[in-house]
């Protein structure tokens, strides 16, 4: 039994290895065609490694990508797509922007109220998307793509209408009222790398305890692997749907906030933009595991952390992009065609085996 | 006695509603004359003559094309089984190949290269899909990153330093599409000669309906771009195509139940390709029409989300091109109207009022006193925004199309038939 676990660990991760370096063969050649030399690229890029400036960074831009790829995964984890992130997370920002410069705490009082009113923000969205699928049979996926952009409009004019204030002292940059001090998030390198990552580690921490350890989490696996069969044995379906979407709608809630807690201090337009989007090919990648999340979030932030180097070589940067694609791309198909190759392995065996007892019948 | 009197009189027909027997298309022709003879007293009430002016209608053609294209690469996607979420990446590529080869060869070119560049993508999401089973929604989000990515970075390789060109925009293209306008009817030339323009005249007078009349047939008939007009046309070709063709039959049957298609002898994975060829090239032809018809220069972010509203006005559309028409055109008027004047948008309460009333009107006869109270309520409420509000902002405005679609998914569920299969795991030769 340990031994099929061991075997099927190492398949999972040599397919998400190998994907990534199709992925970079690929771009290699996407490189030359454009007529830049890709051993110079990933020299450099690469090459970045080794510096402290790219590592914290790399943490630094790893801690959104943590958490957003967990509250992606806990859906996938029932099959359930929550491709909302973004927009939970946008909603969350601009409210807990607005609230947590309204009250007054002590320091680290603050800050986890903070936490916890983007946590409430982020899953009261995301609830809309819960009582439409549960209560009308909404696809998820629909319906959280237009929950995206309603949050986009709505969160965008409520900022424009009701709570921008023109900053005294720097550029034209338009922001909310700027958060009070006891509700920053305290660095633990001072500009480099922010407390939230400890944070994104508690909540993967978290997702796995929730998912692999308590009874919950068997259920909600339970219901992604077999829905009908975790019916039979008593798992209500809708409530599992709530509750896993809420749960994910909180986590999405905290995503945005290294950049806001951490960072600008205060909401403005493009704050901390695409980061729930970059949380499901993370989640993709990592496949769904806390373990796979970290090291694929590591990447994912490593990637575009080092693309400046590229600029100092005349490379656009956006190859990284390009690259992120890829290996969602990569990592699927592969996965798609291991699991078709290990169902066609199962069935030789299955068949060889009938044989032989139908051989020993006959003998 | 002869037979004939051994027959029983003809029992009298029995009372009906005047609406009851009628035709679909004459119910619809009553009921958009009847919109029409609202908007018309509004547009009088209020003297907001944008509201139906050929200006607006002309406009509204124009936004609505791009989302038009995309929501007809969405029908044809999940008509076949496949779910398109990666509509804006084919669009995206769409307009970059449109600005880029515009800038080479001139317009059409674009537009060529537009749809060659959108078949290949609609066949990387086929071939993913199709042949190695993938999510079909992870699919469509892996092609939107790659497509933002590879058209970034072609962008600084290709137009960085051109004249005219920079790291997120393309040189503007060589020539653009020239418009004309209809003889005699809105004042087009024949040779060189300038028609009188008849429907603009009546537009100009100003009458009640007759004037509305023209000039939302001044708008159709004048300032007319041929991919316009070739798109325009794909509605009722897809219809055609859908419910007459033995290939459209085929792409139903994908679409509904793959099994049993295939155990009819159809070979659904290749309709699959061929439906999300076609899908790519619609797509990319919306990109396009937003590099080479409306502007004549590819933008980074131009498609700005009208993918997605292409998503949204499948559903709305109920899966059908004629529905995908009026979906678009329904989604891209606000937009138009914002466009050309912000009072013409306010009027649009008072319309929504008056339709309200109507509609509570008819609940109350029926008995139903929830939903008339509900729209009593509504239209009391759009009336006091008509009243008070003087614009509306544009970012509520950009959100109204994901909110009408989720409205109606939640409330008209009933009435939706989305194709059966669409978007679930399939194999060649399962479930036999």
């Amino acid at each position: 039994m340990n031994k099929q676990k061991l075997q099927r660990m190492a398949v999972t991760s040599a397919s998400s290895i190998l994907a990534v370096f199709v992925a970079l063969a690929i771009c290699a050649v996407i490189l030359l065609i454009t007529g830049k030399d890709p051993i110079k690229a990933y020299a450099t890029l690469f090459g970045a490694v080794t510096e402290r400036n790219v590592q914290l960074d790399t943490l630094n831009r790893a801690t959104p990508l943590f958490i957003s790829a967990a509250a992606v995964a806990i859906g996938f984890k029932m099959n359930l797509f929550n491709i909302g992130v973004e927009g939970q997370m946008r909603v969350a920002l601009l409210t807990t922007a607005v609230v947590g410069a309204a009250v007054k705490l002590p320091a680290p009082l603050h800050v986890l109220f903070c936490l916890v009113v983007a946590m409430i923000a982020g899953a009261a969205w995301s609830s809309i998307a819960a009582w439409l699928k549960v209560k009308r049979g909404v696809n998820e996926v629909i319906s959280t793509i237009m929950l995206n952009f309603i949050a986009l409009g709505v969160v965008a004019w409520a900022f424009d209408e009701f709570f921008r204030v023109e900053s005294e002292t720097e550029s034209l940059l338009v922001k909310t009222k700027t958060l009070p001090e006891s509700a920053w998030m305290p660095d633990i390198v001072d500009r480099r790398l922010n407390g939230m990552f400890i944070v994104a580690l508690l909540v993967l921490l978290f997702f796995w305890i929730l998912v692999w350890k308590t009874k919950f989490g068997f259920r909600l696996r339970a219901s992604g692997a077999n829905g009908g069969a975790a019916r039979v044995t008593g798992v209500n379906p809708k409530k599992m749907i709530v509750i896993a979407m809420l749960i994910s709608g909180a986590l999405a809630g905290l995503v945005g906030m290294r950049s806001l807690l951490g960072d600008v201090h205060a909401y403005q337009n493009g704050l901390a933009e695409q980061q729930g989007f970059n949380g499901i090919a993370v989640a993709l990648l990592g496949r769904n595991h806390p373990v796979g999340i970290l090291f694929s979030g590591l990447l994912f932030g490593f990637l575009s952390a080092a693309s400046g180097q590229l600029q100092l070589e005349d490379i656009p940067k956006e190859i990284v992009t390009i690259m992120q694609g890829i290996i969602v791309f990569a990592v699927v198909i592969i996965n798609g065609a291991v699991k078709r190759y290990d169902e066609q392995r199962i069935q030789r065996k299955a068949t060889a085996e009938l044989e032989r007892q139908h051989e020993a019948v006959a003998a | 006695m002869s037979t004939v009197e051994l027959l029983p009189a003809p029992a009298p027909a029995p009372r009906r509603s005047w609406l009851h027997g009628m035709t679909r298309h004459r119910k619809a022709m009553l009921l958009s004359l009847g919109a029409l003879l609202i908007v018309s007293v509004v547009r009088v009430f209020t003297e907001a003559d944008d509201l139906t002016s050929s200006g607006t209608v002309s406009a509204t053609i124009r936004v609505s094309t791009p989302i038009l294209l995309a929501g007809l690469a969405g029908l044809w996607a999940e008509r076949a089984g496949v779910v398109n979420i990666g509509i804006e990446g084919m669009m995206i590529v769409g307009s970059w190949l449109g600005g880029w080869a515009a800038w080479h060869w001139g317009s059409w070119a674009g537009i060529g290269c537009a749809v060659l560049g959108g078949i290949l993508v609609g066949l990387i999401h086929a071939v993913a899909t199709v042949r190695f089973n993938v999510d079909h929604v992870v699919s469509g989000i892996a092609i939107n990153i790659l497509a933002a990515g590879t058209t970034e970075y072609l962008s600084i390789i290709a137009f960085k330093g051109k004249q005219g060109g920079g790291e997120s925009q393309s040189p503007p293209g060589k020539k653009g599409f020239g418009s004309f306008d209809m003889p005699f009817l809105t004042g087009g030339n024949i040779g060189t000669w300038k028609t009188p323009d008849i429907l603009g005249w009546i537009e100009n007078k100003g009458i009640l309906l007759i004037s509305d009349i023209a000039g939302i047939m001044k708008g159709f008939l004048s300032d007319l771009y041929l991919p316009t007009i070739l798109a325009l046309a794909l509605v009722p070709f897809t219809a055609w195509l859908l419910w007459r063709t033995r290939f459209g039959l085929r792409m139903r049957s994908s679409g509904e139940s793959p099994q049993a298609g295939e155990s009819l002898g159809v070979n659904i994975a290749r309709v699959r390709y061929q439906a999300m060829a076609v899908s790519g090239a619609l797509a990319a032809f919306g990109g396009a029409y937003l590099s080479c018809v409306l502007t004549n220069t590819y933008r980074q972010g131009q498609t700005g989300g009208r993918g997605f509203i292409g998503l949204a006005t499948t559903i709305f559309g109920n899966w059908t091109p004629f529905g995908v028409l009026r979906g678009a055109v329904l989604f891209g008027f606000p937009e138009a109207l914002r466009l050309r004047s912000d009072e013409a948008v306010m009027a649009l309460f008072l319309v929504g009022a008056i339709v309200l009333l109507l509609l509570s009107v008819r609940f109350f006869m029926k008995g139903r006193v929830v939903p008339g109270v509900v729209s009593l309520g509504v239209a009391a409420l759009c009336v006091y925004t008509w009243n008070v509000v003087d614009a509306v902002p544009q970012n509520l405005v950009a959100a109204t199309p994901y909110a009408l679609t989720l409205i109606v998914l939640g409330a008209a569920r009933q009435q939706l038939r989305p194709p059966a299969h669409a978007g679930m795991p399939w194999r060649p030769g399962e479930n036999h």
